[in-house]
């Protein structure tokens, strides 16, 4: 089952990858990004990571990927017209990519000592996850709530219209 | 049935690496601003998947809590380059990486 179900969301996730980068249209990449980080989700599961994988489709699939394709609605992305792309990135870039990929999997392939993941083996609950978060690291929980509240100013700020006053969205909302 | 059920963790590592890399590709071929960005995220994704993967490994939680800060950083990250892309539209009237070369030599 475990097998089934690895094989089935991994095939998912990369052909939402692949897909990715073959739609020509933003709004059909950002819904295959949709398909790639649910069935992420699905693989965290397997890995017993129960509450990372509801955070994964509150979060990612669902508050991350609303504010992307709110934006490319905003902004009417079309077309991406194809060009060729920078020398650099075409010399430099695909061997490194090329040469990451083959380094990573070959230090992935020779590792010893790791294991197998089943059904039903090494679920960590919510709880076990609280306990940790509130007890030893509760000082960077904190910190990351005054990033995001920081994150939300900048975002108002940076998104507002050129010399817009709040006076003014008050009075558009009416 | 009788075939082999587990799934070495090797696999799943490999699928982060491939995640990762198509993400890198992605950046490299894209032109338009939004998928250069979603393109980070998949990367983003990929990373975590390999934690979770690690935090099986070990039984330590506090891999899973890694990946719980890296999902809310990524949540300020896409507001705020949302933003910013929404004001470099809104300023240079396009989403073309081509055309966006003010800062370039």
């Amino acid at each position: 089952m475990h097998l089934i179900l690895f094989f089935v969301f991994a095939g998912f996730c990369l052909a939402g990858a692949v897909n990715l980068l073959l739609q020509s249209h933003p709004i059909n990449s950002a819904l295959s990004l949709i398909v790639v980080m649910t069935s992420l989700a699905v693989l965290y599961l397997l890995l017993g990571a129960e509450f990372l994988a509801i955070a994964q489709i509150i979060v990612y699939s669902g508050a991350i990927m609303v504010l992307f394709t709110l934006v490319v609605m905003l902004l009417n992305a079309g077309r991406e017209e194809r060009t060729l792309g920078s020398r650099v990135a075409r010399i430099v870039g695909f061997p490194a990519v090329v040469a990451m990929l083959a380094v990573l999997a070959t230090v992935i392939l020779r590792a010893q000592g790791l294991g197998v993941a089943a059904l039903n083996q090494g679920i960590t609950s919510t709880q076990d996850l609280s306990r940790v978060l509130f007890h030893e690291l509760l000082l960077p929980f904190e910190v990351t709530s005054v990033l995001i509240l920081i994150a939300i100013l900048g975002a108002v700020a940076l998104a507002r219209a050129e010399g817009a006053t709040p006076g003014d969205i008050e009075r558009t909302a009416k | 049935m009788s075939f082999h059920q587990d799934v070495p963790l090797a696999w799943y590592l490999l699928l982060s690496a491939a995640l990762f890399s198509l993400g890198v590709i992605g950046f490299l071929i894209k032109r338009n601003l939004i998928t250069v960005f979603m393109s980070i995220e998949l990367m983003l994704n990929g990373v975590n998947l390999s934690f979770v993967t690690f935090a099986h490994q070990w039984h330590a939680v506090k891999g899973q809590i890694f990946v719980f800060f890296v999902m809310m950083v990524a949540a300020a990250e896409a507001a705020v380059g949302l933003a910013i892309i929404i004001a470099v539209f809104r300023t240079r009237a396009t989403l073309a990486v081509d055309r966006i070369d003010l800062m370039k030599l």
